[in-house]
């Protein structure tokens, strides 16, 4: 649980995206693309959730990339090389589906962008043609792009204010490449208004989409029920049943109300401990 | 015989309610001479069959009334590995005091005349503590070589990691959560189990040499096969049953609505009731609706008031149970502690649906009337609904207690194991252990939701099969 490695990814003005790589054996030796970790910063914090970015068996290291947005991920970024967390378990949640789909597209979206570079790698590994659609409000919040482009066969790049690659959102390239061409699966992480404007354009072209939700939880081993989504009519934890789901099934509705459920606390400790 | 009953002393209800700390003191060493005094100590006491690991209690009452407290521990000891958290979490009502002979005939549950046998065992446990004594250990030199682990950390995992480590077998115990104790830790609330009453016992077990490996889920990161490999001989699971059930009616999925595990969860183990000082949040509700009658719908809704009065709320939480108080699967002690804490019931009320508002916040829950009818497979009538009786409650938060199932994750990840229609681990009775060779279980991962005391009994018939299986190998390479 020793902190191995801190990098910043990205800092602008008020967004600080950050990268831990974090010594942990066991959890490197097992994880796949799409597994996730629980941590808690200290005895006194709360268990989050992380998608892992990347594994380095050898070494025993897994990575962790983040955004310093609520108090939590805040507590996580002041860590230094040579902290130990006070927690971390995993792998968690099921691995996604890797296999030869065909010709595969990929859409990252803020912070969820480092959540796509493990499963492109391994999906261009299992032999799919990889087109990667990455959002960005604006070119220096942009993350991962080099890293990105490696493990793809085509990138797109869209930012909110046209600052860099193309102006717009990643629906309106999605659009544009399922008009164009046949693809076999669409595979999407970001904030819950990108996934489900996704879904709702791959939808239209009948494209299999694969969502990695992002649900709140607590213990994270199917405990506690506080990750539940409403998928297709059935009710399913994310910790166990997913993290990925057919995005054509997905209750965004009630999944982004319930994601604020503890929005007043969060507010209230970030103004309590403003410098913690 | 005239002797009325001895009550163990409360904090008042009025003071209780604006904290965590445990309710029940206990007795006093004179209390305790009273109580034990009032035992007949029948020629056929009926009490030890009560018993669901047959504790001779007979003989460690009078061994309370001569004063020798340590001896009447070690009689506890012989068949419970924790007596004073079994003093304090057995339904006694339901097993040994409604055995005991001064239980009306034909009683649902213990008489109030009944020998306060749980108390009695709780001081014969705390005795023990306070004053440092333990069962000898008798490390069998030919058992150090084997190495058993031990999956989860709760009532049946922590049984049978001391029993076998008494005997001087290496024990480790993997366990997934940040700390120990299972459901002793994130579902029983500090005010019926204080965590210095769990501590003293896991500490206890550190002290012989068992090693505790937490933020570690098998199933995920080692299987079953991997942990043999890494050298295992034996492995228990005590995996425990934590998969919350729901009632499945619309609208259970607003904002507000949480398992009974969740609630507890946060409160309990991650300490939300001391929010932000402690990071994780808990919503408090006006209006808290519990839905359920058992023991965890009794532990959460005194949880639930207590929020409200540390918060300065008005109280205002209510059970809400299908059926009648007399049905209910909690302990009676339980229920009347709720009721004296200001709790409210609403019995005979079937949740039909949940309605929220514009932000998706539950507002209210949509019920039905029901009477009870015929009697069901649980011998308990079963409740009819009245045709035509709905009604609303007004709910801002309710806490769904209705039933937990067993834990899947290991057992998705080991297909040879068996499992019956409710997921759970099939043993053979005798030996505890599973379709694995090698592979044992017991507690609620077994027999479904049950009690400590069950848990431990399944968990010591296990250590021994194991204890018994080690020595017959080491014999036979001899």
């Amino acid at each position: 649980m020793k902190i191995i490695n801190k990098k910043t990814i990205n800092q602008v003005g008020g967004v600080k995206i950050t990268q831990l790589d974090i010594f942990s054996p066991d959890i490197a030796a097992k994880a796949l693309p799409g597994q996730f970790i629980m941590l808690m910063v200290s005895e006194n914090g709360e268990r989050i959730p992380l998608t892992l970015v990347n594994t380095d068996k050898e070494k025993g290291i897994v990575s962790l990339i983040f955004q310093e947005a609520g108090f939590t991920t805040k507590s996580l970024g002041k860590l230094n090389p040579g902290d130990c967390l006070y927690s971390l378990v995993g792998p968690l949640g099921h691995p996604t589906e890797i296999k030869k789909f065909g010709k595969v597209i990929l859409v990252g979206g803020g912070v969820g962008i480092a959540e796509i570079l493990p499963i492109a790698r391994a999906l261009k590994q299992a032999g799919n043609q990889i087109t990667t659609i990455l959002g960005s409000r604006s070119k220096d919040l942009l993350i991962l792009e080099t890293e990105l482009k490696s493990a793809s066969d085509e990138i797109y790049i869209m930012t909110d204010d046209g600052s860099y690659g193309k102006k717009g959102f990643t629906t309106d390239m999605l659009k544009v490449l399922l008009a164009k061409d046949k693809y076999d699966l669409v595979y999407a992480v970001g904030p819950i208004p990108m996934m489900k404007r996704i879904v709702s354009v791959s939808k239209e072209f009948n494209v299999k989409t694969l969502v990695s939700l992002n649900a709140l939880m607590v213990d994270a081993t199917g405990m506690c029920g506080c990750c539940r989504v409403t998928v297709f009519d059935k009710v399913k934890f994310s910790c166990v049943d997913g993290p990925d789901f057919d995005g054509f099934g997905v209750d965004w509705e009630e999944l982004e109300k319930r994601n604020k459920v503890y929005t007043v606390q969060e507010k209230h400790i970030c103004n309590l401990f403003p410098k913690s | 015989m005239s002797k009325e009953p001895v009550k163990a002393r409360e904090v008042s209800p009025e003071i209780r309610i604006g904290n965590f700390q445990e309710v029940v003191k206990g007795y006093s060493e004179e209390e305790a001479l009273l109580e034990a005094s009032r035992c007949l100590q029948c020629k056929n006491p009926l009490c030890s069959a009560g018993c669901p690991v047959g504790i001779d209690i007979k003989k460690f009452i009078y061994q309370i009334k001569q004063k020798d407290y340590q001896a009447a521990y070690l009689t506890i000891k012989e068949k419970s590995n924790f007596p004073s958290i079994c003093g304090r979490v057995c339904p006694a009502e339901y097993q040994c005091r409604k055995a005991c002979i001064l239980t009306k005939k034909g009683s649902v549950f213990a008489s109030e005349q009944a020998i306060n046998i749980h108390f009695l065992e709780r001081f014969a446990g705390d005795y023990a503590r306070d004053n440092q004594i333990n069962t000898k250990v008798e490390n069998k030199k030919e058992l150090s070589k084997f190495k058993v682990a031990v999956v989860g950390s709760g009532p049946a995992g922590l049984c049978c990691a001391g029993e076998l480590a008494r005997k001087g077998v290496k024990v480790d115990i993997f366990e997934s959560l940040h700390k120990t104790g299972g459901v002793l830790r994130y579902g029983i609330p500090p005010f019926r189990l204080p965590a210095d009453v769990l501590d003293f016992e896991i500490n206890y077990l550190k002290k012989l040499g068992v090693n505790f490996i937490t933020n570690f889920l098998v199933g995920k990161a080692k299987t079953i096969e991997e942990l043999f490999a890494q050298g295992y001989a034996k492995i228990f699971l005590g995996l425990g049953a934590g998969v919350p059930s729901f009632l499945g009616v619309k609208g259970e999925n607003l904002c507000n609505i949480y398992s009974v595990n969740e609630f507890l969860t946060r409160v309990n183990l991650m300490s939300a009731y001391k929010f932000p000082e402690f990071h994780t949040p808990v919503n408090i509700g006006r209006n808290v609706l519990i839905v359920g009658g058992g023991n965890t719908a009794m532990d959460s809704a005194r949880v639930a008031l207590r929020l409200q009065k540390i918060n300065g709320l008005p109280l205002n939480t209510t059970v809400v149970y299908r059926r009648t108080e007399i049905e209910m699967p909690a302990r009676r002690l339980e229920i009347e502690h709720a009721r004296q804490e200001g709790i409210k019931f609403e019995f005979l009320v079937q949740p039909k649906e949940f309605i929220g508002d514009d932000q998706g916040f539950v507002k209210s829950l949509a019920c039905l009337r029901s009477k009870l009818g015929e009697p069901d497979s649980s011998g308990r009538r079963r409740p009819v609904i009245i045709e035509g009786s709905e009604f609303q409650i007004d709910c801002d938060l309710c806490v769904i207690a209705v039933g937990l199932k067993a834990n899947q994750i290991l057992i998705n990840a080991t297909p040879e194991l068996k499992t019956n229609q409710y997921s759970d681990v099939i043993v053979d009775s005798e030996t505890m252990e599973s379709s694995i060779k090698g592979v044992f279980a017991g507690g609620d991962i077994v027999g479904g939701e049950g009690t400590v005391i069950e848990a431990m009994g399944m968990a010591k018939k296990a250590a021994q099969t194991i204890i018994n299986q080690l020595l017959k190998k080491e014999s036979s390479n001899a």
